[in-house]
């Protein structure tokens, strides 16, 4: 019971986390039909630019200031970039994001190189929170689930009950309408592609310390985060909660209780072979959760874009 | 995306559009008796492969216009089918080499008729999160089914046990590149014919107005499978060749990274005509073999390159060969020669430039400390000195300088070339 609960918790850190990429991401789909590829390369960027920063002024002033750099970074993305091989058609908006990301990746190197920063939590936040049953819940995991909670309420707010929030979903659904009407549809998408590429630079802000701030960390989450939002359903903000939740849970608890394909065959009766090494099946009888928790995302990502291909909670096909 | 075709004159002899054929099947004859080394062989053996790979691709997304994350898993699985085979003593000596991509072709198929029969219900963007989803998937799993897959070391064969084809047995490099430009001009022929049947013509039908395909009786979905199938066929023959040259299959030959780097030869080269694949895979294998050894920052410039090309040149290179035709069409493309030369000159001068800029800056933050000699163009200098900063900051102004001064000039002669003469304007 104590175990459960710890994962629980563990989980619920790893789905905020994705979380807070895929609602930036799912947004900027919504309103321009177009995945960014290089959504996790931003967050990779707020984990760079919050540990440069945090060199000189502190975590605290990173965590303030990286996002809005990654956000300005990202709406000129938007103006200079995707605005102009958007006339192109969608596949070409993919692959621009797609060499972006790759871009991205090799700039990062080029200038802060190859290995691991040294980026690390904050000292005001190095203490135990609680423990359960001998297992020590760290203070900073709390405050990443509060951050992240309050990114969700936030955002949950601006859309819904805010004028700018009112706009921002008539755009959505109908932005000739709206531009009709006499508001600025391209300066709201360039807005709404800016705010979600600073929220995935705040996901990389509070996230580099505790799970590395090195090259490969867009490359690690950045499919993932795809996954999150094609079960979510594209452009549904609830649908992206649900998935990211889903799969944190998932991923966290596959890998801390090990099931073994082996007594999982036992049990439905199959006879374990003697000579198991010269088996060709022996790979089969080997698997344990813990292997595949990696790929469990993705299988459910291929089952829900076959039997529900507008994904969890989404309204429109993907 | 533009059209695949460019409709010959009927005045033109029947014989005609066999001439690139016949051409590159002498140019793939002759090359190793002038590219002699042994690194040379090599590196055209990659190519080859690389350019099987890159057309296989291409008819999913110039000729089908679907966009593959991870096209990769089609080759691997082709390459990996044909090390089991060459593994398997008995069998392998009961047929000859040469044959073997086929067995790697059926084994992509097979694969591809599996996933494409959910995958290609839709194009655009649930087809890419599908392939990407599966790519992952399959990726993941080269290091959990270790029998097929052989772990992180993956698995290695020898090519020499199969029965010998005319007394040849492929001890050498220069037999496989044979082999290797054999199977080249196969697959491309057949693609190539592939791209003129009813069928590849409805996958193009199918690309720009899948709506009205339907209407006209054609299921989309069922030409979208045979694309993607045909396709799967001819990257497992890609991967089978890999198999054979390099004797040895990881799972590096099917992970994302791969999928990326065949997209990217393929856009590079230009996804709107059948030879842009052709041009990609051989400048990327130039690119990627000689550029790598000059510098580390090889996929920092390629990046670049890539990035620039989806935003200014879609067509890629391929279409930038092709935007000359109409001024060669009107006999014209000999005024184009010196603004390019102003032009084009200037524009090296200035990527020279700010390319030593960014090796300099790349050598100052990431070299040991101590450690201030470098060595650039083949000239070596302090990077901590002045001196190099300058010159190579005002190269790269100048260039740019110059660019912008001659670039109405080139406009200019650009629009003159592409207007017969005596027109209007």
């Amino acid at each position: 019971m104590d175990l459960i609960l710890v994962n629980l918790i563990d989980g619920l850190v790893t789905g905020l986390l994705l979380f807070m990429l895929s609602a930036g991401l799912t947004l900027i789909f919504s309103m321009m039909g177009v995945l960014n590829f290089a959504h996790a390369s931003f967050y990779m960027l707020g984990a760079y630019f919050a540990f440069q920063i945090s060199l000189y002024l502190g975590f605290w002033m990173g965590l303030l200031i990286a996002p809005l750099i990654v956000g300005v970074l990202g709406a000129g993305v938007e103006r200079y970039g995707l605005r102009r091989v958007h006339q192109y058609g969608h596949v070409p908006e993919l692959i621009f994001t797609f060499g972006l990301a790759l871009l991205i990746e090799e700039v990062v190197q080029f200038i802060w190189g190859k290995s691991q920063m040294a980026y690390s939590t904050p000292e005001v936040l190095q203490f135990t929170a609680f423990s359960i049953a001998g297992n020590a819940i760290p203070a900073y995991k709390i405050f990443m689930i509060f951050i992240s909670i309050a990114i969700f309420i936030g955002l949950l707010w601006v859309l819904t009950r805010t004028r700018v929030g009112m706009i921002i979903q008539a755009a959505l659904t109908y932005p000739k309408t709206v531009e009709a009407l006499g508001h600025n549809v391209p300066l709201i998408f360039m807005g709404v592609f800016g705010v979600g590429t600073a929220l995935a630079g705040v996901a990389g802000v509070i996230a580099g310390p505790v799970l590395g701030t090195f090259p490969g960390m867009a490359f690690v989450l950045g499919s993932i985060v795809f996954v999150t939002i094609v079960i979510g359903g594209l452009g549904s903000l609830w649908g992206a909660l649900v998935a990211s939740l889903l799969i944190g849970w998932i991923t966290t608890f596959s890998k801390a209780y090990n099931l073994r394909m082996e007594d999982l065959l036992i049990a439905l009766g199959f006879e374990k072979p003697d000579v198991i090494w010269d088996s060709p099946w022996r790979d089969l009888w080997s698997l344990t959760s813990p292997q595949i928790a990696d790929i469990l995302p993705y299988i459910l990502m291929v089952l829900i874009l076959i039997f529900r291909p507008h994904g969890l909670l989404g309204k429109r096909d993907a | 995306m533009s059209d695949q075709t460019a409709t010959a004159p009927a005045t033109r002899s029947a014989l005609l559009p066999l001439a690139p054929w016949v051409l590159s099947a002498l140019l793939l004859l002759v090359l190793p008796f002038i590219f002699t080394a042994n690194s040379a062989i090599t590196i055209m053996n990659q190519m080859a492969i690389t350019i099987i790979f890159a057309l296989a691709y291409n008819m999913l997304l110039g000729q089908g216009g679907m966009l593959s994350f991870g096209h990769a898993v089609y080759a691997g699985v082709g390459g990996f089918a044909c090390v089991h085979i060459m593994n398997m003593d008995d069998f392998f000596a009961t047929i000859p080499l040469p044959v073997l991509p086929i067995f790697g072709g059926l084994m992509g198929m097979g694969l591809a008729m599996i996933v494409g029969s959910f995958s290609t219900r839709k194009a655009g963007t649930v087809f890419a999160m599908i392939s990407l989803g599966v790519g992952e998937l399959i990726a993941a799993c080269s290091v959990i089914i270790v029998v097929f897959f052989g772990g992180e070391e993956g698995i290695s064969g020898d090519r020499t046990y199969g029965l010998p084809t005319f007394g040849v047995e492929f001890l050498q490099q220069i037999e496989v590149y044979y082999l290797i430009a054999l199977w080249l001009m196969i697959s491309a022929i057949l693609m190539y014919l592939y791209s003129r049947t009813p069928l590849g013509r409805m996958a193009n039908a199918v690309r720009d107005n899948p709506e009205r395909a339907e209407f006209l009786g054609y299921s989309a979905r069922w030409v979208r499978f045979y694309s993607f199938v045909a396709s799967g066929f001819f990257a497992g023959i890609a991967g089978a060749l890999f198999a054979i040259n390099y004797e040895i299959l990881t799972e590096e030959n099917l992970n994302t990274t791969q999928s990326g780097i065949i997209l990217l030869v393929t856009f590079l080269g230009g996804v709107g005509f059948f030879f842009g694949p052709i041009i990609g895979a051989i400048v990327f294998t130039l690119v990627q073999t000689v550029l790598s050894l000059q510098t580390e920052l090889w996929g920092f410039y390629l990046g670049l390159i890539f990035v620039a090309t989806v935003m200014f040149f879609p067509g890629g290179l391929a279409g930038l060969i092709m935007m000359h035709v109409p001024a060669l069409r009107l006999g014209k493309l000999g005024r184009l020669g010196v603004p390019y030369l102003k032009t084009l000159g200037a524009g090296a001068v200035m990527a020279l430039g700010g390319a030593a800029l960014i090796e300099m800056i790349f050598h100052v933050r990431h070299a040991s400390s101590g450690d201030h000699e470098m060595v650039l163009f083949w000239i070596a200098f302090d990077s901590h000195s002045i001196l190099p900063w300058v010159i190579a900051s005002l190269a790269a102004a100048v260039g740019y300088f110059i660019v912008r001064r001659t670039a109405p000039d080139l406009m200019e002669a650009w629009n003159d070339a592409n207007t017969p003469d005596g027109g209007a304007s």
